[in-house]
């Protein structure tokens, strides 16, 4: 019994002991699920940053095979013999006298040994780092590796998912960053000062959200010039979608604003003659960064569901830029997607880094509420 | 209660004022007035304009007053319900609208009662058996109902009923009764073919539902009163249907303000791939060619809808909830 209450006096001490941080840290380890979404996110980060490198080929080829279905990996050959070094089937094109189309048919003949580090098509890293090795590959004029299949134009769906993936993923970011300077202002001024500033920043919230905002993106993304460069367009749809995202944030802040403005803490700055903005910066933002950040980390997805929607209405990005939902556009017209289902893999890494991104920001709410026991 | 309702109808006046300035804004922002692109159009097609008509068409419009005034006109005209004129269908975008607008929210109407009916029961159950295989599997539903983006939805629903059943959904009628009158045989062709859509705009609206009505049962499950009414031997059902579900509602109908615009947001992407006659794939087409006064009109449109919605939400939550009303 007493050894039992040392115990529990031990782990109790072992809390109270701990930084903020660390606790932090600690809640959110035991979130398995959250933990597994925060891997895979950082997988789908690296594939992007070291896209040129992971592709098998350059994402605007065309190789000499549209329409060609994905390759599955093999290690037993149709004698049923294992081959420790995997190897992918080649395909020959057939006519199908039913339909019509070109046909793949699967070809045991044809053997393609997969390898590491194969040579292909140049491309830079970085801007700066010039090479030719891709991570993976098959060898030979005629060999194709195709894992996800190929588009109309026999571009590698592979290679473009994870190009797209650069767009997609960074699209959230930015607009996030924006929301934030946006949502963090506006509420700060409204929870701070009060009075009428508050009243309007308050009802400008609301109107904004009574409008629905997918027509609303729809129209200002109409106006958009169509001959306007990639990076411009970029850069217009993202503003467009964080224009009017940063309303949950504002308020949230403005709450806690109020809430802290009469704590004693603050008035004990005040009476010792702290600047406003050092009140602001020192004492009151590291109360709610924890909700500034999973605000942040939720906001994401819907700004990636909103990229993907409006690209895949050929309202936002165009062609040649890849994203996924410019990807998606190729799945149009189901009665095409039954002939080529493939096409629809894009949207796979869509819900998939939504998923991610939702968990993540799910398990990185209950760790910011170290001491409560909200769920628990 | 009537100084509630008084604040509240003006304040959907105001926002009413403040969305037809973003409209009209929208139909300003293509560089180029609306008479050029109205020009380039009847040139394309080969018609020999006069300086005559081109000054015509500036009066019609009004491009020759001052912009404020232009918007004046412009609101004029539409509460006469004239919306101006389509450059890409070459007709009247109140008679483009006039059959499309009723069918969004037939639509948007059928989604929000379809989520009530199975939100506020999957809310019920999951948070009672909380933690159970049941709650869990709620739970991941829901999950997957906001992090799936609808269009996917939509195309994956209409693949899979393609590939495996051979039936082409899309639309509202099939193509016998498209142009029939109405009869009970088009009624249940309509039921026939307006649950897929309705299926997938409710997808994601009763994933929030069910998380709000969750959180909130949870909240109340756990107060005294519930734990009085139990040990008075109240019958289980009783205690959770009469007292903690009705204070747990209150959220969910102010959820509805919400809700409304997400359906009808959705509805644009879902109407156009499924190829509803809504408003949907006519806001689109008119996006597509900057056809500005349509794109203009159905925002001004889609956004009175979605605050009168909201109105009529937020004035029977104070009929519900007195503590709403003497705020």
């Amino acid at each position: 019994m007493k050894n039992l209450d040392k115990k529990i006096k031990k782990k109790h001490r072992q809390i109270e002991d701990l930084s903020y941080g660390r606790l932090i840290y600690i809640q959110f380890k035991k979130h398995k699920a959250a933990l597994v979404g925060l891997v895979v996110l950082i997988i789908l980060y690296l594939l992007a940053i070291f896209a040129p490198f992971v592709s098998p080929y350059d994402p605007q080829r065309r190789l000499k095979v549209p329409y060609m279905p994905p390759q599955t990996i093999h290690f037993f050959d149709k004698e049923g013999d294992f081959h420790i070094r995997p190897f992918v089937y080649g395909y020959t094109e057939e006519m199908d006298m039913e339909t019509f189309r070109k046909k793949y048919v699967i070809d045991e003949e044809k053997k393609y040994p997969l390898y590491f580090f194969v040579k292909g098509d140049s491309y830079k890293l970085f801007n700066i780092i010039k090479s030719d090795i891709h991570l993976f590959g098959v060898k030979g004029e005629d060999a194709v590796f195709l894992p996800f299949g190929s588009t109309k134009l026999g571009q590698c769906l592979f290679s473009q998912t994870i190009f797209g993936s650069r767009i997609s993923l960074t699209i959230g970011l930015i607009g996030v960053f924006i929301i934030m300077v946006i949502g963090v202002s506006l509420g700060g001024i409204s929870g701070y000062f009060g009075g009428k500033l508050d009243n309007v920043i308050q009802r400008t919230i609301e109107i904004i959200r009574s409008i629905p905002m997918i027509p609303l993106w729809m129209a200002l993304a109409a106006a958009l010039p169509v001959n306007w460069p990639q990076f411009r367009l970029f850069m217009a749809v993202v503003v467009i979608m964080s224009l009017f995202g940063w309303t949950t944030l504002a308020r949230v802040i403005r709450g806690k604003f109020i809430s802290l403005r009469e704590e004693d803490f603050i008035m004990a700055a005040k009476v010792s003659g702290s600047s406003e903005f050092n009140i602001i910066i020192r004492h009151m933002v590291p109360n709610f960064i924890g909700y500034i950040l999973v605000d942040m980390t939720l906001s994401i997805p819907a700004m990636i569901i909103g990229e993907t929607s409006l690209s895949f209405l050929g309202l936002g990005l165009r062609s040649p830029t890849i994203s996924w939902g410019v990807l998606l556009r190729n799945a149009q017209g189901f009665q095409n997607l039954s002939f080529y289902p493939w096409l629809l893999i894009p949207g796979a890494f869509v819900v998939m880094s939504v998923i991610c991104f939702n968990i993540v920001g799910d398990g990185l709410r209950d760790a910011f509420d170290p001491y409560g026991v909200t769920g628990r | 209660m009537a100084a509630y309702i008084i604040r509240r109808i003006i304040y959907t006046i105001i926002t009413l004022f403040v969305v037809s300035i973003i409209s009209f804004v929208i139909i300003q922002l293509p560089p180029g007035d609306a008479t050029s692109i109205r020009l380039q159009v009847l040139q394309t097609a080969g018609v020999q304009v006069t300086q005559e008509q081109v000054d015509q068409l500036k009066e019609d419009f009004g491009l020759n007053k001052p912009i404020y005034q232009q918007y004046f006109i412009w609101m004029k005209n539409m509460f006469h319900g004239n919306f101006g004129e389509s450059f890409y269908y070459g007709v009247d975008v109140s008679t483009l609208l006039k059959n499309r607008a009723p069918n969004s929210l037939l639509l948007a109407f059928l989604t929000i009662i379809i989520t009530y009916c199975v939100a506020i029961p999957g809310g019920i159950i999951s948070s009672v058996k909380q933690r159970s295989a049941i709650d869990y599997t709620i739970s991941l539903g829901s999950f997957l109902g906001i992090s799936i983006p609808g269009f996917l939805v939509a195309i994956v629903i209409m693949f899979i009923s393609f590939r495996f059943f051979g039936v082409s959904m899309g639309g509202f009628y099939s193509a016998e009764f498209k142009q029939a009158a109405w009869s009970s045989a088009k009624f249940v062709d309509l039921l026939k073919h307006i649950w897929p859509p309705v299926l997938v705009l409710s997808f994601a609206s009763f994933a929030f539902t069910i998380r709000i009505l969750r959180a909130s049962m949870l909240d109340e499950l756990r107060k005294p009163y519930v734990q009085v009414a139990r040990s008075k031997g109240l019958v289980e059902s009783k205690i959770i249907l009469k007292y903690p579900t009705r204070v747990a509602l209150n959220p969910v109908i102010s959820t509805l303000g919400y809700i409304l615009p997400t359906v009808i947001g959705a509805e644009m992407i879902v109407g156009y791939v499924m190829d509803l006659p809504t408003l949907g794939p006519v806001l689109l087409t008119g996006a597509l060619s900057q056809d500005m006064f349509v794109v203009g009109a159905i925002v001004m449109i889609l956004s009175a809808l979605t605050i009168i919605g909201t109105l009529v939400s937020d004035l029977l939550l104070a009929f519900t909830d007195p503590r709403i009303r003497y705020q």
